[in-house]
């Protein structure tokens, strides 16, 4: 009985291609230093750390790396890439595994998801956003209602929550729909989730 | 003309991928070409043998070996026809192994191309001409550029091999970075106390010229015959009448100059010496702090100095020096680590490199060897170290490892620990590269005895907290976490670089440098202390990162290259250089603008101007040939007609 | 040199008070900015988190617009729509993403897009600092503070060109034209949480937490902001984070047009100072007392 990851089966290369491909980047450069995780504001919430998601993705482990919560928490903020020492753009490589994951139709943060969908339904039905109508969307589809209610009384005091939708003028918002309709038509056609 | 031609396996080497016997049998189909056969190895001692004997057996007047690269045995095979009687330029090489048998597995089209290479190699051959050598006079003296141990080893070596040496130093003491140094690893015995011995016989040597404060200002000339000029810099004291008795120093109201020894930590006077042991032991005015230099009065040196020995008017000197050959040990630099904004850039006082913390671990650093952090001069107790800051790393165009700091991280924890009992060292590594002589042991100790904490990973950010402490934040991917730590001093094990100037230097010596601005050696590994340019040396960090034993080590080296060059009398030149036919020369200087070794003059021949090459300057390097509009410059053994005869037997193949 | 104006989704909303002391301190300089017609949003995080080409396009259309109005530069106040705009730009320089992008637009993007700044780098590049400076009546003389810039101002430094990606000094030198004491923030380009307050609030609590303690160890009158999002994160929820770090933060969290703008003598209402959760009255106050004691310049005693 030996529980270790089998290496000789578990392995895709394909995959490993695919991230470079996809991303741009070499991720064999990448010679575990950890900086990357050393700079991360948002390490402290992920299963697994940066280095070792580029580690995952070297040994070609795309279970291990596509379901992890850490490519739906990263800020995209980018520190990882500014201060690599190998030149890898590491915030490229996990937005591209979030890609990969999401086309896949694997979701392993739904509420991060949901956060980014309910905000793009809003843009795509009004053009631009407005923060109430992201906020009712979100809570609805993440049932969670009690989402930053602490916030509501001084944010609305200070009239920091748009009430009113601004639709797009000049036919703006129906411009954007269309850019919606496309992606998502596109997105049927290659049988990828949008 | 009669023609032998031996075709060599290489075991499988070559015999793998092309058919040998088949190549010989096609080459006995060349012009000439009375003999050709296949031999298992051709530079074997029977391959050899067997070269010799058919030489005289079929009375070969000229020999081709189809077998590897001729920078690897075409000294072997000049010397086996040239055993047998024939002139060892009557002799070709075809490279079937590099060119063909070890980039190609298609067997028939190898064959076919080292039968093309044969053919090309034949033709020359029928083109050649017997070459002989000239000699001429060595002038046995050597010159050193740079005094670090390196450039004291060799100079020592030489000197006490009966060698006149004359030893160049741009600072103003000899001793370089080890000088520096409090302790050394793996042994940690004091710095001074082993290089200072070495750096007094340096300065009592009677073989020995020492010229500090100088620099090699132009290099012209050729091995066995160098002309040096050297420009000595102003020091404002005249250093035949100071004795180093100190009274200057401690009299000099300029007390905020920046002290360089000490790497910028603590101020020093604008008139200095180094330290105490410093060779020479002589006072130097810094004229940019200097107030009677730089405002015109204060004069206190001269007033107090017994022996009349300050020279406000003093300027720089240039002095000639001939010398047979030369050797470079100008060793290295820190590289400029504030390029990581994340650290600092700079701005913080705590933030310190590994050599200005030498400088506070040393008795006679400007805190005599107590460890007090810049910023307020408490004493430290957390101590971090980072490693490879400025090595290893692509995104600053610093790809190498610099090699030495695991080693001086590791001794400089051990010595921490010695100074503050109740201090912790924390160490951020990447990989600990320990590979020398007890030197895995020594990092051992440092973590089993010493409790310093190896972490491993790199450090993304280094901050003040606003409260004294610097918090260090680092990640350690062994247990896959960040970590945070704060500390009370932050040691940089700063990556290394060349010294500053280098690349000059090597185009005043005519040698190669990397993209990094290291010299680069004849071959890495089996002419490392040889440059491309004869009679040039390599000694020490200038050609690659390395500690202080490999420093001495190649030192030693270098000199036992010299001892070997003037062992003999006189030098032989490589008859394969340019010479220019008279009659097609227009004098239009072009050769002579090109010629990157300063080996073509202009003379006077009849009342017209012609160019003429310097035979034992020239190097072969045939660019003067390619540039000429006249074809007036011929390179021996690379003529146009030998070239011509090449190119036209590869069209017709 | 005609400027286009990109104002972005929360200046009509959550950061209203950017956008009015942006518009006051532009027109108290004589900056002359249209607004793009019929401007979209450029997608912001959730775009380019979902793909990249969808927020190529969101982007695009923008610069699209701006180009078919003979804009020769885009300002935006916004660091993500700044962010967003200029990536838009350099992958369309690709013509493989720009047929990608033309492909979900109305019609084909126009061949030349003009070049997207954020509105401080237009300021700095119309006004030297002397200029600024000429333009200040109230001095923020006493003023001791924070500039933060975020995490997407400055990076990728190929994208952005924002100064040092580490250290980027642009907001500091407008400050110091206006008079403000300008404290060496080593947090400057930390990341504040972004828009993860609303899914993952604990995670930006604690980094707001981090960037507010080190401001208050330092002792700043204020922290300076460019970002909406900065600035609610540091602002509207500086007790969320106090309550994730177990200490009470005070820390006024302006906007670096709302310090401008004050130096420059406009109206705080012009500026919308009453929206700061965080009130900047102490801040004003101080401002306008004159300096209780005058320190003696220290001289050179060697």
């Amino acid at each position: 009985m030996n529980d270790a990851i089998e290496l000789s089966r578990m392995r895709d290369t394909d995959f490993t291609a695919a991230v470079d491909a996809q991303s741009g980047q070499r991720i064999s450069t990448c010679y575990q230093c950890g900086n990357c995780t050393a700079g991360c504001p948002a390490g402290f919430v992920y299963d697994l750390q940066v280095n070792q998601v580029m580690r995952g993705v070297q040994l070609g482990l795309k279970n291990k790396v596509l379901n992890s919560r850490s490519i739906w928490m990263c800020l995209s903020c980018s520190t990882c890439s500014q201060r690599c020492p190998n030149n890898i753009d590491v915030a490229g490589v996990m937005e591209t595994l979030r890609h990969m994951a999401r086309k896949e139709g694997i979701v392993t943060v739904p509420k991060v998801d949901k956060f980014w969908t309910s905000f793009l339904a809003t843009v795509r039905k009004y053009g631009r956003t407005y923060e109430i109508g992201t906020m009712v969307l979100y809570m609805l589809r993440s049932m969670r209602v009690f989402t930053d209610v602490d916030l509501a009384p001084a944010a609305l005091a200070k009239g920091k929550l748009g009430f009113k939708p601004h639709k797009t003028p000049e036919e703006g918002a129906e411009a954007v729909g269309r850019i919606f309709k496309r992606y998502q038509e596109r997105a049927n056609r290659q049988g990828v989730r949008a | 003309m009669r023609i032998g031609v031996f075709i060599c396996h290489c075991g499988s080497n070559i015999a793998g991928t092309v058919d040998c016997a088949k190549v010989a049998e096609n080459a006995r189909m060349f012009p000439d070409v009375v003999l050709a056969q296949d031999i298992m190895y051709t530079c074997a001692e029977p391959g050899q043998a067997a070269i010799e004997a058919a030489i005289h057996e079929h009375k070969l007047d000229g020999v081709v070996v189809a077998s590897c690269s001729p920078r690897i045995h075409e000294p072997t095979f000049r010397r086996t026809v040239e055993r047998a009687g024939l002139n060892r330029y009557m002799f070709e090489m075809a490279n079937i192994r590099e060119h063909v048998s070890w980039i190609g597995k298609d067997k028939e089209a190898n064959t076919n191309k080292a039968t093309e290479l044969v053919q090309i190699a034949v033709a020359k051959l029928r083109n050649d001409k017997p070459l002989k050598a000239k000699s001429f006079d060595i002038n046995k003296r050597v010159l050193i550029i740079g005094a670090g141990v390196a450039g004291i080893q060799a100079a020592l070596d030489c000197a006490e091999g009966g060698i006149q040496v004359v030893l160049v130093e741009r600072e103003a003491t000899i001793g370089g970075k080890m000088a520096k140094l409090d302790k050394t690893f793996p042994t940690v015995d004091c710095s001074a106390c082993i290089l200072g011995p070495k750096m007094v016989d340096v300065a009592q040597h009677p073989n020995i010229t020492l010229y500090a404060k100088s620099e090699v200002e132009d290099i012209s000339g050729y091995v066995g015959n160098f002309n040096i000029k050297i420009r000595k810099r102003a020091t404002y004291v005249d250093w035949d009448k100071c004795t180093g008795c100190g009274a200057c120093t401690e009299k000099c109201p300029a007390k905020k100059t920046p002290d360089t020894f000490n790497e910028l930590v603590g101020p020093t006077t604008a008139i200095n010496i180094a330290f105490p042991q410093a060779i020479p032991k002589k006072a130097v005015i810094n004229p940019e702090h200097c107030r009677q230099l730089t405002k015109g009065k204060c004069g206190v040196c001269a007033k107090v100095c017994p022996t009349g020995a300050i020279n406000y008017e003093q300027q720089d000197e240039i002095i000639t020096e001939e010398v047979g050959c030369i050797v470079a040990a100008t060793g290295y630099d820190l590289m400029d680590w504030t390029v990581y904004e994340e650290y600092g850039g700079g701005r913080y006082p705590d933030v310190v490199t590994s050599l200005q913390y030498e400088r506070l671990l040393s008795a006679s650093g400007p805190t005599e060897g107590h460890i007090k952090r810049p910023s307020d001069g408490k004493e430290p107790k957390n101590i971090v170290f980072i490693q490879c800051v400025g090595s290893r790393d692509r995104s600053i165009g610093r790809p190498y490892c610099s090699g030495f700091c695991c080693m001086y991280t590791a001794k400089q924890a051990i010595l921490t620990k010695d100074h503050i009992p109740d201090s912790k060292s924390f160490v951020f590594y990447m990989d600990i590269r320990a590979n020398g002589k007890i030197y895995d042991e020594f990092t051992r100790r440092a973590m089993e005895e010493y409790g310093t904490e190896y972490i491993r990973g790199r450090v993304s950010k280094i901050y003040p907290d606003g409260e004294g402490h610097l918090i260090v934040r680092g990640v350690d991917t062994l247990l896959g976490e960040g970590v945070e730590i704060k500390a009370d001093l932050v040691v940089l094990a700063v990556g290394v670089e060349a010294a500053k100037g280098s690349p000059k230097l090597a185009e005043k010596l005519r040698i190669s440098y990397d993209s990094y601005g290291f010299f680069l050696e004849s071959h890495v590994k089996l002419k490392p202390v040889e440059t491309n340019t004869a009679g040039v040396y390599l000694a020490g960090v200038c050609q690659g990162v390395k500690d202080i034993p490999a420093s001495v080590a190649q030192g030693s080296a270098a000199a036992a290259k010299v001892l070997g060059l003037f062992s003999k009398d006189k030098l032989e030149n490589d008859p394969q250089i340019a010479s220019v036919d008279m009659k097609r020369c227009v004098d239009c200087g072009k050769c002579i603008r090109c010629c990157p070794f300063g080996a073509i003059k202009e003379v006077e021949f009849r009342g017209k101007m012609y160019a003429q090459v310097i035979e034992t300057v020239c190097q072969g390097c045939g660019l003067c040939t390619s540039t000429c509009p006249q074809g007036a410059i011929q390179l021996s053994h690379a003529t146009d007609n030998q070239i011509l005869a090449e190119v036209n037997t590869l069209c017709q193949c | 040199m005609k400027i286009a104006y990109y104002p972005g989704c929360s200046a009509t909303g959550s950061s209203a008070d950017y956008e009015k002391s942006t518009q006051a301190v532009c027109a108290a300089l004589g900056m002359q900015m249209e607004e793009i017609r019929g401007w979209s949003c450029c997608g912001s995080t959730p775009a380019h988190a979902v793909d990249t080409q969808l927020s190529g396009a969101l982007s695009a259309r923008n610069l699209d617009l701006a180009a078919r109005q003979k804009a020769d530069m885009v300002l935006t106040p916004c660091p993500s729509c700044l962010s967003n705009l200029r990536h838009a730009a350099k992958r369309l320089e690709n013509p493989e993403f720009r047929a990608g992008v033309n492909e979900l637009l109305d019609e084909p993007l126009s061949e030349n897009l003009p070049e997207t700044l954020s509105v401080m780098q237009g300021i700095a590049r119309a006004y030297d600092t002397d200029a600024i400076a000429a333009r200040v009546r109230k001095p923020l003389a006493g003023l001791k503070l924070a500039a933060y810039y975020g995490c997407l101002m400055s990076r990728p430094h190929e994208v952005m060109e924002f100064g040092d990606p580490e250290n980027p000094t642009l907001m500091e030198s407008l400050l110091t034209a206006c008079g403000a004491e300008m404290v060496d923030f080593p947090l400057k380009t930390e990341c504040c949480g972004a828009s993860y307050g609303i899914p993952e609030r604990a995670m930006t609590a604690r980094l707001t937490g981090r960037i507010l303690n080190l401001a208050t160890m330092l002792g700043v009158d204020a922290v300076v902001v460019a970002c909406p999002l900065c600035q609610m994160n540091l602002d509207l929820r500086q007790q969320q984070a106090a309550k994730e770090a177990g200490v009470a933060f005070s820390m006024p969290v302006l906007y670096y047009t709302q310090l401008m703008g004050i130096a420059f003598g406009l109206a705080p209402s012009a500026l919308g100072l009453d929206k700061l959760c965080v009130s900047a009255d102490n801040l004003l106050r101080k401002l306008d007392q004159p300096a209780a004691y005058s320190k003696a310049p220290e001289g050179d005693k060697a």
